[in-house]
């Protein structure tokens, strides 16, 4: 082997280093998603039986789940009594879910005020703070829970403005200023279904869909069925 | 390369210290300097966008910061490199340096040079890099699609690997054969001893890696949704990595223009006496037309992509409804760059076949000005033509029959081509080398990838089709089916004049083989997906389209083994064996033939004087006319 | 054949011979095309717009199939017929060109293409091929209409019916045989609307009003599909509609009024085009 050769292979080794480094790392980035939780078993409470799913909507997520961006609107979801960072949750087939979600932040109005009507729960309405019902007012709407393949569209209105006590960033806890929304409703086949908010809640953001709104474990995430 | 062959004839370079030899303008200091750069950028992006910038809300998203830190990076990356040597010493009254071109051995390919045959070498290494990571985004991708659901790939990073591998193949192989053949070979073509402008032909070379580096980085800002069209308002929507996307489409933009006008520039002016318009190889003439493409379509982009920026940035609304912006201002700005950058791919792949068929086939080019005539019309035509991308947009609907017509056609002078290939074919003694194959392979794609384009091209047939996988099949037909091939052509074709060396013929034959069957068993079933109603760039689909998807994926797969084997060969063949390629391999009787190999710093001794056709190649046969020129056009 | 070196005398009369293969050929291949593939072509008949894609496509793959069979016969032919005798050296025959064949072969692609433009110009004006036309469209079909607005937005399609007092619907839902005059248009960024099985695509761009007719001539289920790149979900923006008898749509229509009488209120005043607050929020 001349010496031509020598440097030319050396060369060549390590550029072939280097694009593997960077093959692995770019496949390592392209497959990593948010942790899946599973939907806790409820005990039969008055004949009602299926999963409970408890979520969080917070202004800011804070430092302490997103160093990246502490201040993205985010989800959370309860799993053992501990809040988690994630947006894929696991619930059984054809079988009913109940939700709660303990919603912290202010309102930001629809785009589209028709989704301001509850759709695709088994009764066809929600509870706010123990009231139940039908349609809010969209320009209160703070998020929605939506998950359009199932029909399930549940908006969540916003903590008023002038509430006090209000909750900056995630963990929120039951004693700063919420509204709490609890639904039910029927799973279908076995799927992977995506879910979404349709509010526009990601603030400084074009259309306030931005950043937040098309992130996986913000606003948009999964809804396993399995 | 050369540093064996002609070690005698090179004065030693002095061994100054490893230190004193790093501090010098190379790849070293002008990473460093880019380093530096980016990090002054972002700093001054921090600054200026505190206190008086406030409607900037999005948080922790600062794409005034990343923007300049690529701007900085960019220039830190060029000074580095030495590119401001030469002005800054001329404006201190100074003699310029001409170092570039004396330093000899390894280090001048890590660094500027102003060798034409050194820069194509670089490109080929360069784009080549690049070549395989956008593949292996196309791998990742079908992955996904191997299951109808999203289960290995997160939505968002499904849409960025997208994004980037279109982006990337759009923008770094704009130069895929300009770049390397076109720099190499354009000179030794014409009689030239070098490019008109050597700097700037260095220049387009590194700041096409520098853009390349910059749209890699996406990944580390979030990726960017909006595949290679990065269509309003979804552009200005998305986070922090579509900063990466236009900063790597204007860069791609100043490059490529750059290289257009000194491609032409070169072909205008340093033609060798006798060189004559109608005795030019017809494989110049495609770079001629597409540096014309070049020139004219790449500034629009550039201006779309500064609105975009400042839209991005300054709060500017360019392209925002109800302040009155337009998002179509954007599709247009883009599609009139768009268009005439898919040409921008394919003729120089007209110009491969069209030079090599006559060497293999031992034959004259069969109707030399009717190619001509295709390739100057297809660069005419496809200035007139962007609209058919926009049929169903709802724009300038009144006007849909013209954009039908001018796309129908622009399918007149490609049938030009067609009609040489067949031409030259006729009666023909045709050896099957690897190069030859490629051009075939070509002839069969690109057919294909036209006859689809007739579907796409009827604004009534394109409603069925837009947006989903059969006008993604279609192009990859004409792009990679047409340029890829043709870019494996001139290299199987080219490598014995570039290095000197032998590529393995077994193992080129099994790379072509096996790409070919396999690129037509990954397309061919994508036209039927999109007929099926499977739409582009999605991680989900009907559960009933998953056995094609499968068979589509598996073979996207075999697509990739197939390069590895062509990497395999390049690693084994110009590495490992290193066994010296004859002087004329091909038995070519083209001028870039003549010279030795290695290929002297200046090319020619004398500048050859040119006195006769570029293919003269077969027995001439009175009763056909023999050489007289034909009637142009007919 | 190939083996051997070909003295010209002894020479077939390869244009006669090729002529014919491809003559034959194409005249087999191109009935047989039109009438097993061509009723088997995409979208089928769901509707007018539908049935008429069928019939171009049908037309178009007649018209692809001899120049396809030239191309490929031709190439095929030329690899078992032109090649260079192993081991030998031999140059062709010097041929530059031919004026005659280069002059036919220009004005009968000019012939192809341009009444091809023509076709499709003319299928076009009829009734706008189910391509969305702008908002205002020059091929307008005659007769009653009912309008049918989409309203497109990040990541779902609703629908709203003017004429039944601008109710909002999650579905679609349309009227067998009855033209339909869809107002495709998008609260944010650019969607598209794809019914694949009517023939019916329109992109969907904020601020605009995308007119596209449709007449479905037959009861179904169709796919509804965005087919421009609008973001994270845009795969997952799809649903399916329905076509249904007269009676069932008025049923139907009426039922919807009464499950969304709830959000009646809120809705905005029907419009061709709306521009939601907030462009940004947080200015």
């Amino acid at each position: 082997m001349s010496v031509v050769a020598k440097k030319l292979l050396g060369i060549g080794v390590g550029g072939v280093v280097v694009v593997v480094l960077i093959a692995l790392y770019i496949s390592q980035w392209a497959t990593s998603f948010p942790q899946t939780v599973a939907a806790m078993s409820t005990r039969k409470v008055a004949g009602l039986n299926g999963t409970q799913l408890t979520l969080q909507t917070v202004a800011a997520i804070g430092p302490k789940y997103s160093p990246s961006h502490p201040d993205w609107v985010s989800y959370l979801v309860l799993d053992h009594g501990k809040w988690v960072h994630s947006t894929i949750f696991k619930v059984p087939a054809h079988s009913l879910v109940h939700v709660t979600v303990l919603q912290y932040d202010g309102d930001s109005g629809l785009r589209n005020p028709f989704l301001s009507q509850v759709q695709g729960t088994t009764t066809g309405m929600e509870t706010i703070d123990g009231k139940a019902t039908k349609a809010i007012n969209p320009e209160e709407a703070s998020h929605t829970f939506a998950v359009p393949q199932l029909g399930l569209f549940i908006p969540l209105p916003g903590v008023p403005e002038e509430a006090k006590n209000q909750c900056e960033f995630a963990p929120c806890t039951l004693a700063e200023a919420h509204r709490t929304i609890t639904f039910t409703f029927r799973t279908g086949a076995k799927g992977r279904y995506r879910w979404q908010c349709f509010v526009p809640c990601a603030a400084g953001w074009i259309f306030g869909f931005g950043g937040p709104m098309q992130t996986l474990g913000y606003m948009d995430g999964f809804l396993d069925v399995v | 390369m050369t540093a064996t062959a002609d070690a005698e004839l090179v004065p030693v370079p002095s061994r100054r210290p490893l230190w004193r030899r790093l501090l010098g303008f190379n790849l070293f200091s002008a990473v460093i300097l880019g380093v530096a750069g980016y990090y002054l950028g972002w700093w001054i992006g921090h600054q200026i966008n505190g206190p008086s910038f406030e409607f900037q809300a999005k948080t922790n998203e600062n794409d005034v910061a990343l923007m300049l830190g690529y701007f900085f990076g960019v220039v830190g990356f060029l000074i580095g490199l030495g590119f401001a040597n030469y002005p800054v010493s001329r404006l201190l009254g100074r003699p310029a340096s001409l170092r570039e071109k004396e330093d000899e051995g390894m280090g001048r390919y890590f660094g500027l040079c102003t060798d034409h045959k050194v820069v194509g070498i670089q490109y080929l290494v360069g784009i080549g890099v690049f070549f395989f990571i956008a593949g292996l985004n196309a791998m990742l991708i079908r992955v996904e699609l191997l299951k109808p659901t999203p289960t290995a790939i997160g939505p968002n990073q499904y849409l960025s690997l997208v994004g980037m591998h279109g982006t990337m193949m759009m923008g770094m192989m704009t130069s895929g054969i300009l770049g390397p053949f076109g720099n190499y070979f354009v000179p030794l073509m014409i009689g030239a001893r070098r490019m008109a402008f050597p700097r700037i032909e260095a220049l387009t070379f590194w700041l096409l890696m520098a853009a390349g580096f910059i749209l890699t980085s996406t990944i580390f800002f979030g990726g960017f949704p909006t595949g290679w069209t990065g269509y309003e308002p979804l552009n200005e929507q998305a986070v922090m990595g579509m900063d990466s996307y236009i900063c790597f489409f204007a860069l791609v933009g100043v490059s490529m223009a750059l290289l257009g006008l000194n491609m032409i520039a070169t072909i205008v002016a340093h033609r060798a006496p006798g060189m004559t318009w109608s005795r030019l190889p017809i494989f110049v003439w495609s770079v001629f037309a597409t540096s014309i493409l070049m020139v004219l379509a790449a500034p629009m982009l550039i201006g779309a992509l500064l609105m975009a920026a400042f839209d991005r940035t300054i709060n500017t609304a360019f392209f925002t409804v109800g302040v009155g912006g337009s998002p179509y201002l954007f599709e247009n700005l883009f599609w009139f760059f768009g268009h005439p950058e898919v040409y921008v791919l394919a003729l120089p792949g007209f110009g491969i076949v069209l030079e090599l068929l006559p060497v293999f086939t031992r034959k004259p080019l069969w109707g030399y000005r009717l190619a001509i005539a295709g390739m100057l019309g297809v660069t005419l035509l496809s200035f007139f033509v962007w609209q058919h991308h926009l049929f169903v947009s709802g724009i300038n609907a009144a006007l849909r029959p013209f954009y039908m017509l001018s796309t129908e056609i622009i399918s007149i002078p490609t049938g030009f081509i067609f009609l040489c290939v067949m031409g030259t074919l006729w009666k023909a003694r045709t050896r099957f080398t690897v190069p030859m194959l490629f051009c075939l392979g070509w002839t069969f794609n690109f057919l294909i990838g036209g006859l689809s384009g007739v579907f796409l091209s009827d604004t009534p047939l394109d409603t069925d089709t837009h947006g989903s996988f059969f006008v993604m099949a279609h192009f990859h037909y004409t792009i990679m089916g047409g340029l890829i091939f043709t870019f494996f052509a001139a290299i199987y074709y080219w490598v014995p004049k570039m290095f000197g060396l032998k590529l393995n013929e077994k193992l080129a034959k099994i790379h072509f083989w096996s790409l070919f069957i396999a690129f037509n068993s990954t397309f061919m079933p994508l036209f039927v997906l999109g007929m099926k109603g499977m739409p582009r760039r999605v991680s989900t689909y009907a559960p009933n389209l998953q056995g094609l998807n499968m068979w589509v994926s598996i073979s996207a797969f075999v697509i990739g083994l197939s390069m590895l084997v062509f990497l395999f060969n390049v690693i084994y063949s110009l590495i490992i064996v290193r066994k010296p390629a004859e002087a004329d391999p091909w038995h070519s009787k083209g001028l870039e033939w003549q010279t030795p190999t290695p290929v002297p710093v200046n090319n020619f001794e004398t500048i050859p004087v040119i006195d006769s056709d570029p293919y003269e190649y077969g027995i001439p046969i009175s009763h056909h006319g023999g050489a007289e020129p034909l009637p142009a056009g007919g | 054949m190939a083996s051997e070196p070909i003295h010209p005398g002894s020479e077939p009369n390869h244009a006669r011979r090729f002529g014919l293969i491809w003559v034959i050929s194409s005249l087999i291949a191109t009935p047989l095309v039109v009438l097993l593939i061509g009723p088997i072509m995409p979208p089928g008949h769901g509707s007018e717009q539908a049935s008429g894609h069928v019939t171009d496509n049908t037309v178009l793959i007649g018209a692809a199939t001899p120049v396809l069979l030239l191309v490929v016969l031709y190439l095929i032919y030329a690899i078992v017929n032109f090649r260079q005798p192993k081991g030998a050296a031999l140059e062709g025959p010097a041929i530059h060109g031919n004026a005659r064949i280069q002059t036919t072969w220009i004005v009968v692609t000019s012939i192809l293409v341009i009444s091809l433009a023509a076709y499709g110009t003319i299928r076009l004006l009829e009734d706008g091929a189910g391509a969305g036309a702008g908002p205002n469209p020059v091929a307008v079909p005659s007769g009653p209409k009912l309008p049918v607005q989409v309203i497109g937005q990040e990541w779902a399609f609703t629908y709203r019916y003017p004429t039944y007092g601008g109710v909002e619907t999650p579905h679609l839902v349309l009227p067998v045989n009855e033209m339909i005059e869809l107002h495709v248009t998008s609260l944010d960024v650019i969607h598209s609307f794809w019914a694949y099985q009517l023939g019916v695509k329109a992109d969907a761009n904020p601020n605009t009003d995308n007119v596209v007719f449709v007449r479905p001539t037959k009861k179904q289920t169709f796919e509804v599909r965005c087919a421009e790149l609008c973001g994270i979900w845009h795969g997952y923006m799809f649903d399916h509609g329905q076509v249904v008898s007269p009676t069932a749509f008025a049923l139907w229509i009426k039922e919807q009024q009464v499950r969304f009488a709830p959000v009646a209120k809120y809705l905005p005043k029907y419009a061709r085009k709306y521009i939601p607050e907030p462009i940004r929020r947080g200015e």
